[in-house]
């Protein structure tokens, strides 16, 4: 049996051993694993926990990103609670066990400390690794703090593992802004903690000698879009019910409310911007701010990126006009992610949005408050007017002339 | 340990358990099954199996059938090997907090792969596992070509033979490079056993297997595996084939136990030409015209070079 470990009601943790701490209280059976920046304190944290008895589980470090995630999906199908850590490069390696796991619906866990992808190499935070993972078929949760990568982590057990579910889940967190910033973390005690998650229940185990199982079939044309289109329908239908469900578990627990879309100041809101990690907590500052000075400007965080989140976002845009869609990655050659996904989200609605693009932050860029009363003033502007006053898509922050399209 | 199998004769034997069935998409003739057959029916454990992306997979798991009678997963091309890792990884985390459903029986762990999967795109995976030290046996079934996706080279391809991507034609006589030396790679590993069998020699595999299934951590086994499609040779001539291949040497049959010590398990009393094996198959059909003669000659003075060292081996005890 592992130790337990007296936790403080507050501990000043970064984001990396927030989640750490979170996946040394679910009682892991197996964490394969391979270390990157800046994920790899989360690695060598879970390796104190074992080498401290706080963890009984096994633990193996294996060669690669790509050996890490195959590991993982043989532990997950052989039977038992499983998760691992990556960012940037090593997410990348993992890309194409990402669906391998997702297809064979394993509900396995994985931090993902968010990080620019190479060339050039970059070790700080932005969020091309979370967009290169957005088709594969994970859910994907997304923390702004230590105090959300924490939380998520049982949230994202909880709602991979349920049986009618049944799909990976990713919890990101901003590389270094995140992950090595340092806060006060509210715990929770380990037993409330793994309760809240409960055993792990096994399912087409194949640890279970008496009824063999063969995972990871072959399927073509006749059957493989069957498997796909469940798939996505689970994800479309199933998840966003759980989720609600576990965020309501976790707030009477916790008195802590997550939403799968979080909204600050959207009450009355002209213009909001729509953005992810650690940018919405200057977001929500700058808004407070403005919102002082009387100018009606809000924030809305997507909480959950995979599914998206559609119809909680028409619920939060009702009555807003200008949307400013942060991102965090380069959409190379394209708008970027959120901008497309929003943009699809009130196309149909009825009430006429404006809906501009704002690249940001890549590579660990900075985004400062300066920026987004910029942004801000730029979309209380599209709201008066009833169309966009700038540019579709607009690059922030960058060196040399102003870069804008369309 | 487990209690090793009695084996009497090959009938009884080739239906002792039953848990890879006949029915598959395998080519008739192909020695893979064969192969399989032979490594599952060597112990009457419970089994935990993985495969590579390859011709076994594809032929044996297309939804919503399955030849396995046991427990088996596919991930990948190149993570076969780490996958059957993961599981036993899993059972000796479930087995540690007392949470096996059938606490009583060990099962095995073992995974299969091609030599495109195991000599090329998955021998990272592969070493990783062995350094690792799983309990696990890795079989290469070894036919010398990526057999699945058409007759490709892969670096276990021999010199000489004619692949798709390295074809014999009016300037080339095939495949330029030597077949990588995976047994003495894996032997370096520090794995307690490593072997190479054939499937005609089918008591020397089964002894190879169970001695493999006895010993605690990662096994290899290298399985020569003919292959009727690539190799090009009657589908009833698979265990001919293979019998020119182990009385020729070019397939020598040995062990590496604990990295160092070498022992040879079969000496045909009759040593035949390599010449009468390159030329019972289709691949190496051009070699035999007189301008690569040199090909022919340079295989038969390898494969005695070969033959020498392993001796030397044995005889060293090294």
């Amino acid at each position: 049996m592992a130790e337990k470990q007296e936790l403080r009601d507050v501990e000043v943790w970064d984001g990396n051993m927030a989640a750490s701490q979170a996946m040394r209280q679910v009682q892991i059976d197996v964490v394969a694993a391979y270390p990157i920046t800046p994920s790899t304190p989360i690695v060598e944290n879970y390796g104190n926990f074992l080498a401290n008895g706080y963890v009984d589980g096994e633990f193996v470090m294996v060669e690669s990103e790509h050996g890490a995630m195959s590991g993982c999906i043989g532990a997950s199908a052989a039977g038992g609670r499983v998760a691992t850590a990556t960012s940037s490069q090593g997410f990348a390696l993992m890309v194409e066990t990402l669906y391998q796991a997702s297809g064979m619906r394993l509900p396995i866990v994985l931090n993902v400390v968010n990080r620019a992808l190479a060339a050039p190499l970059n070790v700080n935070g932005d969020h091309s690794d979370m967009y290169l993972g957005r088709d594969s078929g994970w859910i994907q949760f997304d923390a702004y703090n230590p105090q959300d990568a924490y939380d998520l982590n049982f949230i994202a057990f909880r709602v991979a593992e349920d049986h009618e579910i049944r799909l990976p889940a990713m919890v990101h967190q901003d590389g270094f802004l995140t992950s090595h910033t340092a806060q006060g973390v509210h715990t929770i005690d380990d037993d409330t903690a793994y309760n809240f998650v409960g055993d792990f229940k096994p399912m087409n185990d194949m640890l279970d000698l008496d009824h063999p199982v063969t995972h990871g079939v072959q399927t073509e044309e006749d059957w493989h879009y069957e498997h796909k289109a469940r798939q996505h329908n689970d994800l479309m239908t199933k998840v966003f019910p759980r989720i609600e469900a576990a965020f309501d578990a976790f707030e009477k627990l916790t008195g802590r409310r997550y939403n799968i879309v979080e909204q600050y100041n959207t009450e009355d809101a002209d213009a909001v911007v729509v953005c992810m990690g650690t940018s919405v907590e200057t977001a929500v500052e700058v808004s407070n701010e403005l919102c002082a000075e009387g100018k009606k400007v809000g924030v809305i965080g997507i909480r959950v990126v995979r599914p998206w989140p559609h119809a909680q976002l028409v619920e939060a845009l009702k009555g807003v006009t200008a949307i400013g869609a942060l991102d965090r990655s380069s959409p190379n050659g394209t708008f970027g992610m959120l901008y497309n996904e929003l943009a699809g989200t009130v196309v149909n609605g009825e009430e006429k949005k404006v809906v501009t693009n704002y690249v940001y932050g890549l590579g660990g860029r900075d985004l400062t408050k300066v920026h987004l009363r910029e942004i801000f003033a730029e979309l209380l502007a599209n709201a008066e007017a009833g169309k966009p006053t700038t540019p579709l898509q607009q690059l922030i922050g960058v060196r040399g002339p102003k870069i804008s399209f369309h | 340990m487990s209690e090793i199998k009695k084996i009497k004769n090959l009938k009884e034997f080739s239906t002792s358990a039953d848990r890879f069935e006949g029915a598959n998409l395998l080519c008739p003739g192909c020695a893979h099954s064969i192969i399989v057959r032979e490594v599952l029916n060597a112990t009457n454990d419970d089994l935990i199996l993985a495969a590579s992306t390859g011709c076994l997979e594809v032929c044996t798991a297309v939804y919503p059938y399955t030849s396995w009678d046991a427990s088996w997963i596919h991930i990948g091309f190149e993570n076969g090997s780490t996958a059957v890792a993961g599981a036993e990884a899993m059972y000796k985390a479930l087995k540690n907090k007392g949470r096996l459903k059938q606490p009583d029986r060990e099962p095995k762990f073992v995974a299969f792969g091609g030599d495109g999967a195991s000599y090329d795109i998955g021998f990272q995976w592969i070493s990783g596992c062995f350094e690792r030290g799983h309990n696990m046996m890795y079989v290469v079934l070894d036919n010398e070509v990526y057999a699945n996706t058409g007759g490709q080279r892969s670096s276990s391809t021999p010199i000489g033979a004619s692949t798709t991507t390295a074809p014999a034609g009016r300037v080339s006589y095939g495949e330029k490079m030597h077949k990588k030396n995976m047994m003495q790679i894996m032997a370096a590993h520090g794995s307690p056993y490593v072997a190479q069998v054939a499937p005609n020699k089918w008591k020397d595999m089964i002894k190879k297997i169970q001695h493999g299934f006895s010993v605690e951590g990662p096994v290899f086994i290298n399985a020569m595996s003919a292959c009727t499609t690539e190799w090009k040779f009657l589908p009833e001539d698979t265990i001919a084939v293979s019998d020119l291949a182990t009385d020729s040497l070019v397939f020598p049959l040995y062990e590496i136990i604990d990295g160092t010590k070498l022992n040879i398990t079969y000496r045909p009393k009759n040593v035949i030409p390599v010449k009468d094996y390159l030329g019972a198959q289709g691949r190496f059909k051009h070699l035999f015209k007189p301008e690569n003669k040199h090909v022919l000659d340079e295989w038969q003075a390898r494969v005695d070079r070969d033959w020498e060292y392993l001796q030397r081996r044995e005889e060293a005890s090294v």
